[in-house]
């Protein structure tokens, strides 16, 4: 497949500015097929199919467009759960500012310890996860992390590991550019929680490969950072083995461009996956959930939950996939995407797609836009509730569906805490 | 305590007249039922006295001890001490029943210079109140409304007025929909707040619901006005002929 002109030489831009780190050799050959794959297939375009609602420009360019640092005296999130901390700072790795790198039923290391390394576990997920993810759908900047990533840790998970693994992502340099990539293993029956938090960088390419073995279960939180001009790329790639459970939920407020790609490979029966997303914009702030669940064994069940609540021009984008394949019976497969648009400038454009290649399986989709609820707003008036918070509430409960799929109350709290701040920021 | 002088009100967005003079006047202290058939005008006016959006009022007052309702927000009437049992009480999904109360009960207290209620004051509250109208913990810990029967969500507007304690209690056709034992249930909350400072307008279809909570007076309301008034016997003459009669008698 030849890539057109004008994006080979954009690609070819980027990949000049760009150093691919050293490693041992089967990390240098992961890193070496995923420069590969970027260049068959270039960065994206607008006219790629999934491309259509989002720019890819700012996430193409050589020069990360810098990003102002919020000052924000909103107390750091998570910091009343259990947890190992583990800090990035710009894209880099803070040791000293982290939780030592160790815990029971955890190995974890530092990407460029694992890849260093001639023979490591990690060598069968690093890339090898995202490189699945590039069927039938191109994922040309997971390619690009694989490739370049230059810093991350590796975590595997081989018992059921009661303190959450939390990433905390500072953002100081309003220039910082980081590409940050990890791994995780959770190994049979084991059970791993991971949080991320923060910003960053002004731009930020994040990759997250998840391999969850048989029995295993994976609780993923994350909030991305509050500052307004960031802009980040994310991608998560999972697997799934028989009787597993992946339970992912994203909070983002504010962020003038932020593409979160999912994609979700159930490969063992009775597994279990859900995935959510929670994302508030006012103003110069464009949101895109990217989301593709292939269902690949028998009795699993499925659900997508995206809620955004835009005003004052924002836009948000949800393209969520449901892929039954040929003879994956008894599959139960959710899918719902909606918008609450706050004024009449913001937007929400979605593309929700089901393909069903198996007979027995109930799979349901849907996608709405609305306002808020005029009668229920002056119900909750006519008890007393100023307007403001009357429609805070409403707000909140719209939201609830998707806050709900974070099973820790004090993990969701914390959610409900940004959420609240957020809200009465916007207050008049 | 409730004054309404000549009101005149039309939809916002039609030019359709719907009260066409309506006086009232509701001491402390007194209950007051509205009986009149459907469409009359009933609920506008218990929305309009709330404030609700899609009326235009063209001319006439309404004030609550003095102050004029029709210059307040709807929160604001309610912490001016009105409240309205809707005829229709809205279903709102992912609100609890009661974080919505203790907001509202908050809200309300907070405007009026008062200190919040503390969580565990609130759950003995409600608790004791719920219990009275035979609402059970579920119930409370449910969206507003959400699945609620229709009997069900009538006691919860019940349940809201005892925990929110307002002094102008608007009950719309709080009757419809109940079941005997919840009618007596909701008599009994209602009658439990009688009080010399707190007044009730009451509206009804049907006679038996004032068998329970006894009306100072009867107000016949047709064609966007009050076209008669009088004491209960009033209730008891409507049950039995209708309203042909009195309508034309009015003529
Ligand atoms: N928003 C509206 N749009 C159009 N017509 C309306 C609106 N609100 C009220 N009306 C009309 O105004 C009239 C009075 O309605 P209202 O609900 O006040 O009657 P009611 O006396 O409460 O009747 P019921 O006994 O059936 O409850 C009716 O003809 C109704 O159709
Ligand atoms: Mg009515």
């Amino acid at each position: 497949m030849a890539m057109a002109a004008e994006n080979s030489d954009a690609t070819a831009d980027r990949l000049a500015s760009l150093t691919m780190p050293e490693g041992s050799g089967w990390a240098s050959a992961a890193r070496g097929a995923a420069l590969e794959r970027l260049q068959m297939m270039g960065l994206p375009r607008r006219r790629d199919e999934y491309w259509r609602f989002t720019r890819p420009d700012d996430l193409n360019a050589t020069q990360a467009p810098s990003a102002a640092v919020l000052h924000s005296d909103e107390g750091s999130l998570f910091s009343d759960v259990d947890r190992l901390n583990i800090v990035f700072r710009d894209g880099v790795f803070d040791a000293a500012a982290s939780d030592d790198l160790s815990g029971e039923g955890l190995e974890i290391e530092r990407l460029e310890t694992a890849t260093a390394r001639d023979i490591h576990w990690s060598k069968d997920v690093y890339g090898v996860l995202e490189a699945r993810g590039q069927v039938p759908v191109q994922r040309p900047f997971a390619a690009l992390n694989t490739a370049f990533a230059t810093d991350g840790i590796v975590i595997r998970a081989t018992a059921r590991v009661s303190k959450p693994v939390n990433l905390t992502y500072l953002h100081e340099d309003p220039d910082s550019d980081s590409i940050l990539h990890f791994v995780v293993r959770v190994e049979a029956g084991a059970e791993l929680t991971v949080l991320e938090n923060g910003p960053a960088a002004a731009r930020f390419n994040k990759c997250m490969e998840i391999d969850v073995a048989d029995g295993g279960t994976f609780h993923h939180v994350r909030a991305q950072g509050r500052d307004h001009e960031r802009r980040a790329v994310t991608h998560l790639f999972a697997r799934l083995g028989i009787g597993s459970t992946f339970k992912s939920f994203t909070l983002t407020v504010n962020g003038v461009l932020t593409r979160n790609e999912a994609v979700i490979e159930i490969t063992g029966d009775n597994a279990v996956a859900h995935i959510a997303g929670a994302a508030v914009g006012d103003g110069n702030f464009h949101h895109d959930d990217t989301v593709f669940v292939t269902h690949d064994a028998v009795n699993c069940e499925s659900r997508q939950v995206f809620k955004k609540v835009l005003r004052n021009g924002a836009v948000g984008v949800f393209q969520g996939k449901i892929l039954v394949k040929n003879g994956a019976q008894k599959t139960d497969g959710y899918q719902i995407s909606q918008a609450l648009l706050l004024d009449e400038d913001a937007q929400f454009l979605a593309k929700p797609e089901l393909e069903i290649y198996a007979d027995d399986v109930a799979c349901s989709h849907g996608s709405t836009t609305g306002a808020i609820d005029e009668e229920a707003l002056f119900y909750l008036r006519s008890r007393g509730v100023p307007t403001d918070e009357a429609q805070d509430l409403l707000v909140l409960a719209f939201l609830a569906e998707a806050i709900d799929e974070i099973d820790s109350e004090v993990i969701a709290d914390n959610i409900l805490a940004r959420l609240e701040g957020w809200l009465v920021r916007r207050r008049g | 305590m409730l004054n309404i002088k000549d009101l005149h009100v039309k939809l916002e967005e039609e030019d359709k007249v719907i009260l066409k003079g309506v006086d009232l006047d509701v001491p402390a202290g007194a209950v007051h039922a509205i009986m009149g058939p459907n469409g009359s005008g009933k609920s506008t006016l218990s929305y309009v006295l709330s404030g609700r959006d899609g009326y235009e009022v063209t001319s006439g007052s309404a004030t609550l001890d003095g102050a004029d309702l029709l210059e307040l927000d709807p929160e604001e009437r309610a912490s001016a001490g009105l409240f309205l049992a809707f005829q229709y009480p809205v279903e709102i999904p992912g609100v609890g029943n009661m974080t919505f109360l203790r907001t509202a009960l908050n809200a309300q207290r907070k405007a009026r210079g008062e200190d919040e209620i503390s969580a565990g004051d609130f759950l003995k509250l409600i608790r004791e109140k719920a219990k009275s109208l035979k609402i059970d913990a579920d119930m409370l810990k449910r969206p507003v409304n959400v699945g609620f029967s229709g009997g069900e969500k009538k006691r919860n507007e019940i349940l809201q007025m005892a925990m929110l304690e307002p002094k102008m209690c608007i009950l719309d056709e709080t009757d419809s929909g109940l079941d005997v034992d919840a009618m007596r249930l909701v008599s009994e909350g209602v009658n439990a707040l009688r009080d010399a400072g707190r007044s009730f307008l009451v509206i009804t279809h049907y006679q038996r619901l004032l068998d329970h909570i006894k009306p100072d007076v009867v107000h016949i309301m047709a064609n966007g006005r009050m076209i008669k008034s009088g004491g209960p016997e009033l209730a008891l003459e409507v049950e039995k002929n209708g309203y042909a009669d009195i309508l034309e008698e009015m003529a």
